[in-house]
C-alpha cells in the first residue's frame, strides 16, 4: 500500500500551484488569477501581519498571559487565500486556529485571544462578521455550516458558506454526516480542510489511505488538492468553488496541502513525534517567502515597502501586547449571564444565592 | 373545542406555528410523506412543502447539527428523534453546541431549536425503544427541558418551545400519543407559562409529583388511595429545566410527605435532584422522607418484563404506603 502523505520537500501529484516555492507563476489548465501588482502587495501583507499577530499571541503565551495557543506557522497562504476569497455575503465556519481567516473577516485580532487567555468563550459576534465563533471539538461546525448554507437556500440568497478543518477531524462522523447532507440537499458550501499533514502527534496515515480530497468522489462532489502554502492558487481555487457554490452547483472539498509549522498548541512538543529534517524541508516551501520572491523578481515591491510592512506589522504586535494585557477578567457574577436568552428561574436563584454569598466577605 | 390525541395535539400544534412564522421547520427521518413513525407531523410536508418538512438523512448528529447552523440563519427548526434510544448520536451536538453555544457567544446567539424525543416504555418494544434520558438533557445547563403528559399542554407547550429563544428537549410519551382529550385551540387565556407546573389533583396527605406518561399513572393511584381514605396531591411538573420550585415546595408543606415518580432509573434520576431540593427546603414540614418510584439501575428489560420494569399502580401506591409508615 502506497500512503500518500509526502510530507517531505517534494510536491505531491494532483497538486494545483500557480506559485512556486521559488517565486515562479506558472500556469495551471482548469485555474489561473490575474492579480495586480497591489492586490499581490495586499496578500503579503496580510501574510506577514497574521504571521505576526500569530508570533505575538505565542510570545505572550509563553509569557503567561494566555492559557494557551494554536499557532497557524506555515498555513497563512490556506486561510489567507481562500479568506480573501470571501465576499461579505458568504459565511465562515472556523476551528480555533483560523486566526488569518479572522484577520480576513476584520475581526479584532485582540477578541481571538478572549478565548485562550480565559476571559470568555468567544468574543464577537458572528453577525457582525459573517466569521462564526471558534469551534473546539473537531469537526462539529461543519454541520453548522451546512445547516448555515440549507438556510441561503431557503432565503434565496446569492451566498456561500466555507466550513474550515484539519486533516483530523476528516474521521469525525460529523464531518462525514456533513458531507451527505451537503451532497443530497446540494448545499452552497465550501469544505476547506487545510490538512497540515499532523492531528497533534498522528500522521495522516492514521486518519486516511487515500489522499483526502479523493473523499469528495464518494460523497458526490469535487475534491481539489491545491498547494496550501500558495496563496495565489488557495484563492484561485477557493474563488471558484464558492462561485460554483453561489449558482447552484452545490459543494467542494478543498484539500489545502500544507504544514503545521508549530506545534499543534503551545502545550505540545513535536519534537517528540516527528522528525527536524521534515520541518527545515517545510521551510523552502514558506507561503510567505514565495510572494516576496515574486515581488521582488517582478519588481512590483522595492525594499522600502517590504520595511514598510515590518514596521506595520511591529505596531500591530506591540498594540496587540498592549490591548491584550489590558483586557479586563470578568466578574465573578458574569458566570451566569447569557446561559439562557429568557429568564430562567434556577439561574436567577443560583446567582442571587453566590451574589450573598461574596457579600459576606464584604463585611 | 376540539377532541384530539395526544399526537394529533402535537401536530395541530406545529401546524399552527408553521402557519404563524415562516421561519418555523421540521426536521427528521421520515417526517415528511411518512409524517413521523407515530404520525406527529402527519400532513405537514404536503401543506408546507419539502422546504419547511425536511426529510434528513438518517444521522442524528447531522439533524442537530445542521438545525443549529439554520437557527443561525434566523430559523427555528424542529427536530425529530425517532426513539429516545436514538438520541445518543446526538447528544454531542446537542450537549457541547446546543446548549452552550449561546453563552459562547456572549449573548450574540440565539437558538430556538427544539429537539423532539418521543420517550418511555410500555409499547411492547425492542431494544432502545423505550428509554427515559431525561436526566442526561436536564444536567446540561442551557437547555431547557420539558415533558407533555395530556393532548392539551402537548398543543400548547410544542408552541411555546417552538417560540422560545433558548434550545427545548421537549420529551413525548409515546405511550400516551393515542390517549385523547378535549383541546381549546381557539383561545388562548387557558395557556400556562412553559416553565410552569401544575396542580393535577388537589390532596392534603401526600403528594405525588410526576411528567410525562407517570402523571396519568399517579392519578389513577391517587384515585385508588382515596378507597384507603388518603388525600393524595398530584403534580404534573412539565417543565423540568427549570423546575417549578414554588409549586412542588408549597404542596410539600402542605402534605409533609413527597413521592417522586419517573420511568427512568432512581439512581442519579431526575428525582433524585427533586429529592434533594425538598429535603433543603421542606425539611422540618417533612413527615417522611423523600421517595422515589422509578426503573431499575438496569437497562431497560426486554418487553416481556417492562410491566416489572415500569412504575404502576401497585409500586406507586407501595410508596405512599411506605411514606406513611414512618
Amino acid at each position: 500500500m502506497t500512503l500518500d502523505a509526502s510530507r517531505g520537500a517534494q510536491a505531491p501529484p494532483e497538486l494545483v500551484q500557480l506559485l512556486t516555492p521559488e517565486g515562479e507563476r506558472v500556469e495551471h489548465p482548469d485555474y489561473d488569477i490575474d492579480l495586480k501588482p497591489e492586490e499581490v502587495r495586499s496578500l503579503y501583507r496580510d501574510l506577514v501581519l497574521v504571521r505576526r499577530i500569530d508570533l505575538e499571541a505565542v510570545a505572550l503565551q509563553r509569557q503567561g498571559e494566555l492559557g494557551i495557543w494554536a499557532s497557524l506557522l506555515g498555513q497563512e497562504a490556506a486561510q489567507i487565500g481562500s479568506g480573501r476569497a470571501l465576499t461579505d455575503a458568504d459565511m465562515a465556519f472556523p476551528t480555533y486556529r483560523e486566526h488569518g481567516v479572522a484577520w480576513c473577516r476584520d475581526v479584532d485580532p485582540v477578541k481571538l485571544l478572549g478565548l485562550f487567555r480565559g476571559v470568555n468563550h468567544g468574543g464577537w459576534d458572528p453577525k457582525e462578521h459573517n466569521f462564526h465563533l471558534y469551534t473546539i471539538v473537531i469537526g462539529s461546525q461543519t454541520l453548522h455550516a451546512v445547516g448555515y448554507a440549507m438556510g441561503i437556500q431557503r432565503d434565496d440568497a446569492t451566498a456561500a458558506v466555507i466550513a474550515y478543518f484539519g486533516d483530523g477531524a476528516t474521521s469525525q462522523g460529523d464531518v462525514n454526516e456533513s458531507f451527505i447532507w451537503a451532497s443530497v440537499f446540494n448545499a452552497p458550501i465550501v469544505f476547506f480542510c487545510q490538512n497540515n499533514q499532523w492531528a497533534i502527534s498522528e500522521p495522516l496515515e492514521k486518519q486516511s489511505r487515500i489522499p483526502l480530497y479523493r473523499r469528495a468522489s464518494g460523497f458526490g462532489f469535487p475534491g481539489i488538492r491545491v498547494d496550501g502554502n500558495d496563496v495565489f492558487a488557495c484563492l484561485a481555487v477557493t474563488r471558484q468553488a464558492l462561485k460554483n457554490a453561489r449558482e447552484g452547483q452545490g459543494p467542494t472539498l478543498i484539500e489545502a496541502f500544507t504544514y503545521r509549522m508549530g506545534a499543534h498548541t503551545t502545550t505540545d512538543d513535536p519534537t517528540r513525534y516527528r522528525v527536524a529534517s521534515e520541518l527545515e524541508a517545510w521551510k523552502l516551501k514558506d507561503p510567505i517567502e514565495r510572494v516576496k520572491a515574486y515581488l521582488f523578481k517582478n519588481e512590483f515591491a522595492d525594499q522600502a515597502f517590504f520595511d514598510s510592512v515590518e514596521g506595520e506589522a511591529d505596531q500591530l504586535g506591540a498594540d496587540l501586547r498592549r490591548r491584550c494585557l489590558a483586557m479586563p477578567d470578568p466578574a465573578p457574577l458574569d458566570i451566569f449571564d447569557h446561559v439562557y436568552a429568557e429568564p430562567h428561574a434556577l439561574i436567577d436563584e443560583e446567582r442571587a444565592q453566590y451574589a450573598a454569598y461574596l457579600e459576606g466577605f464584604e463585611s | 373545542m376540539s377532541v384530539l390525541s395526544l399526537s394529533k395535539a402535537l401536530n395541530e400544534g406545529m401546524r399552527k406555528a408553521m402557519e404563524d412564522d415562516p421561519k418555523v421547520l421540521i426536521m427528521g427521518e421520515d417526517v415528511g410523506k411518512l409524517g413521523g413513525v407515530f404520525r406527529v407531523t402527519d400532513g405537514l410536508q404536503k401543506d408546507f412543502g419539502e422546504d419547511r418538512v425536511i426529510d434528513t438523512p438518517l444521522a442524528e448528529s447531522g439533524i442537530v447539527g445542521t438545525a443549529i447552523g439554520l437557527a443561525l440563519r434566523g430559523y427555528r427548526p424542529v427536530c425529530e428523534i425517532q426513539f429516545d434510544g436514538f438520541v445518543f448520536p446526538a447528544a454531542d451536538q446537542i450537549i457541547t453546541q446546543l446548549a452552550k453555544m449561546p453563552m459562547r457567544s456572549l449573548g450574540a446567539i440565539k437558538l430556538p431549536v427544539v429537539v423532539r424525543i418521543p420517550c418511555g416504555g410500555g409499547i411492547g418494544a425492542v431494544e432502545h425503544h423505550s428509554e427515559s434520558p431525561e436526566a442526561y438533557f436536564t444536567h446540561t445547563a442551557g437547555l431547557r427541558v420539558v415533558a407533555c403528559s395530556n393532548p392539551a399542554d402537548a398543543y400548547t407547550m410544542i408552541q411555546q418551545a417552538i417560540r422560545s429563544e433558548d434550545p427545548v428537549i421537549f420529551f413525548e410519551p409515546k405511550r400516551r400519543y393515542w390517549e385523547k382529550a378535549e383541546v381549546d385551540t381557539v383561545n388562548t387565556d387557558w395557556w400556562m407559562p412553559l416553565d410552569r407546573g401544575r396542580t393535577v389533583r388537589q390532596g392534603t396527605d401526600i403528594t405525588l409529583i410526576a411528567y410525562g406518561p407517570m402523571v396519568k399513572t399517579c392519578l389513577e393511584a391517587a384515585t385508588a388511595a382515596e378507597g384507603d381514605g388518603r388525600s393524595v396531591e398530584v403534580i404534573d411538573l412539565r417543565s423540568l429545566n427549570p423546575l417549578d420550585a414554588p409549586l412542588v415546595m408549597d404542596s410539600v408543606r402542605r402534605t409533609g410527605r413527597a413521592v417522586v415518580v419517573h420511568e427512568a432509573p432512581v439512581y442519579s434520576g431526575f428525582g433524585a435532584e427533586l429529592a434533594a431540593r425538598i429535603t433543603e427546603q421542606c425539611f422540618y414540614r417533612l413527615e417522611s422522607p423523600v421517595l422515589r418510584v422509578g426503573g431499575f439501575s438496569t437497562p431497560y428489560p426486554p418487553s416481556k418484563l417492562e410491566e416489572h420494569y415500569l412504575p404502576d399502580l401497585d409500586r406507586v401506591l407501595d410508596a405512599v404506603d411506605r411514606a406513611f409508615g414512618y
